[in-house]
């Protein structure tokens, strides 16, 4: 899924605390599996206590509403990989661990930071999400929050729809100077 | 204002005068690493989603094999057998097989791979550990390795640093693994959020190579992008005749900016542990004395290379592991084997009944070779002990000093070594 201008994600919100560190998002013992996306979704937020079989009470399109220092620890990316398998369209924090931040800007996965949201949001709230905008809707509450804005290189990278296809223009662009 | 060292590493890597907490850089990458989970996935996402076809320089990265290796069921040898293949379809220089290197953050400072003053990256957020050999040295995932795979470069944003000053020496037992579990347990998890940990002061001066190794292997626990230690002799002496290329050291500048000053007595800090299950759950040990082990694991980045295996040996010969506990000992490389092998310390940990292993992650991310099961409880010495880390989401894991690890094995129980080494060893 890629952020693209103007999308505006709508899904019920799912909450944790702080510190969800990535062997609770996605235990080592199915980074095996890292290549397998299904199994990943499967398997997503499994260690987080007392939250085994989370995955299967996912609708497609909810979101994951987290505490501080979210996605802290190992620097696997099945993680933000794992929760969008599971069906999770975005992730509001009140802030991120940094390699998972970077993760998800590279595959081009929604995240935002705001600690409003977090503070606010409650289990099950009806959310939209204006990514655009970084305006979060909470409709049940009839609240509504801003997220951080990104810097511009980042915003950028999250519009091509993450990192890779930043690469290919760069790749392309030196190929065309080493020809000249 | 003058610069520090990681805001100069930067800045050198992106070709700029001078750089500032908050700038976004595109920086030119030095040595770069990954292994056989993160091979697989960076090697895929090179070649189908950013069409490079080969690696910008094959000589500036290592390829390890250690997480799910030697591989514990086919899916984890189809990993190995992706990360092997492609290393020598792209004739990666520094690729090491099972049986040659070991854990990466102990064979890339081993083989003089990683290096002053360089801009390092490695797709394991460990990479950090590099950090003692002052250089920048961070964390970073699949995509990201791939970028570097295919640019030879990568964004970072330069981080506020975060000073911290050791004064005086460590105690008799106390080492730089209770150093940096006081200093985690200060700042907690999130405490260094994205941040550089620069790490100075006299106590430094007496922790070997190893054990900065230790504390700046550690830096992610506190959440930081890198941890950073100035060049010294001590670092002089480590890279002797093994260092792969010539290396410009750097310094911090007199007048560079820190976002925060921190100031530790390294005297008054106790023998720690961090209990479950968070690394920043500090307790001096005295608070944890008596609780009852399953297991104990002697292995990892952090702390199983060759002066911590001499240690808990030191502790071990000639006495026994407690009936009702297992000791696991995993050497940190196959060149730490080797040493242990030549000095006799395989031979002692066998006759204390401990179980002695290839070098491997293994069960310090609950991999393979140790899982803990439900309701157990280990004592590490590794970096990390999250619910579910090392096995099953309710096991307990305290972490600790390879000395204390060794003892308790012995106690069955957790307790300070000296306690261990009063009582008089059996005879052999």
């Amino acid at each position: 899924m890629t952020a693209e201008r103007g999308l505006v994600l709508r899904g019920n919100s799912w909450k944790f605390g702080d510190n969800v560190d990535t062997d609770q998002i996605i235990p080592a013992r199915y980074a095996i599996y890292s290549m397998d996306e299904k199994v990943l979704g499967e398997h997503a937020m499994e260690d987080v206590p007392d939250n085994a079989g989370w995955s299967k009470k996912v609708l497609a399109g909810d979101i994951l509403v987290a505490g501080s220092n979210f996605g802290c620890g190992s620097s696997r990316e099945i993680a933000p990989v794992a929760i969008r398998a599971a069906g999770i369209s975005a992730v509001i924090a009140d802030s991120f661990a940094r390699i998972f931040f970077r993760n998800a800007i590279n595959i081009g996965y929604p995240i935002l930071q705001c600690p409003q949201a977090a503070e606010a949001v409650r289990q099950g709230d009806q959310l939209e999400i204006d990514l655009e905008e970084g305006i979060i809707k909470n409709l049940t509450q009839g609240d509504e929050y801003r997220a951080d804005a990104f810097p511009e290189f980042m915003t950028e990278l999250i519009h091509m729809g993450g990192l890779a296809p930043w690469v290919r223009k760069r790749l392309a662009e030196k190929e065309a100077a080493r020809s000249r | 204002m003058g610069m520090n060292m990681t805001e100069k590493i930067l800045a050198r890597g992106a070709g700029r005068e001078s750089v500032k907490p908050g700038d976004l850089l595109l920086a030119k990458v030095d040595f770069a690493m990954g292994h056989d989970l993160t091979i697989p996935p960076a090697s895929k996402i090179m070649r189908e989603q950013m069409g490079a076809t080969r690696v910008w320089d094959p000589e500036r990265l290592a390829v390890v094999q250690d997480h799910f290796q030697p591989a514990k069921d086919t899916a984890s040898a189809a990993l190995g057998k992706t990360t092997r293949d492609w290393a020598r379809a792209m004739g990666i220089k520094w690729y090491f097989e099972v049986g040659d290197g070991g854990i990466c953050h102990t064979v890339l400072p081993e083989r003089g791979l990683v290096l002053p003053g360089e801009l390092i990256v490695g797709a394991d957020s460990h990479s950090c550990t590099y950090g003692a050999l002052n250089n920048f040295a961070t964390g970073v995932g699949s995509t990201d390795l791939a970028c570097v795979l295919s640019l030879g470069e990568l964004w970072f944003r330069v981080p506020e640093t975060l000073k911290f000053v050791y004064h005086n020496r460590l105690s008799e037992w106390v080492e730089a693994k209770d150093l940096i579990l006081a200093v985690i347990g200060h700042l907690t998890v999130d405490g260094a959020r994205s941040k550089a940990m620069e790490h100075t002061g006299e106590a430094l001066k007496h922790i070997d190579m190893e054990g900065r190794l230790t504390m700046t292997n550690m830096a992610i626990e506190a959440g930081a992008k890198n941890g950073i230690m100035e060049y010294d002799e001590v670092t002089e002496a480590f890279l002797k005749g093994i260092a792969k290329r010539p290396y410009t050291p750097v310094s911090s500048d007199p007048d560079a900016a820190y976002e925060k000053v921190f100031e530790f007595d390294a005297e008054k800090v106790e023998l720690s542990v961090a209990k479950p299950m968070s690394p920043d759950a500090y307790a001096p040990l005295s608070e944890v004395i008596g609780t009852k082990l399953d297991q104990v694991f002697i292995g990892s980045c952090t702390n199983s290379r060759i002066g911590d295996l001499r240690r808990a040996a030191a502790v071990l010969k000639g006495r026994r592991v407690h009936p009702h506990t297992r000791l696991l000992i995993t050497p940190s490389s196959t060149e730490t084997a080797r040493m242990a092998e030549r000095e006799g310390l395989i031979r002692i940990f066998y006759d204390a009944g401990a179980s002695w292993t290839v070098s491997t992650c293994g069960a310090c991310l609950g991999g393979h070779m140790g899982v803990l099961g439900e309701g157990e409880t280990c004592l590490s010495t590794t970096n990390r002990n999250f619910p579910g880390r090392m096995g099953h989401p309710k096991a307990l894991v305290y972490l600790s000093n390879p000395v204390v690890a060794a003892a308790s094995a012995v106690a069955g129980e957790i307790i300070h070594p000296a306690e261990i080494m009063k009582r008089a060893p059996v005879a052999v």
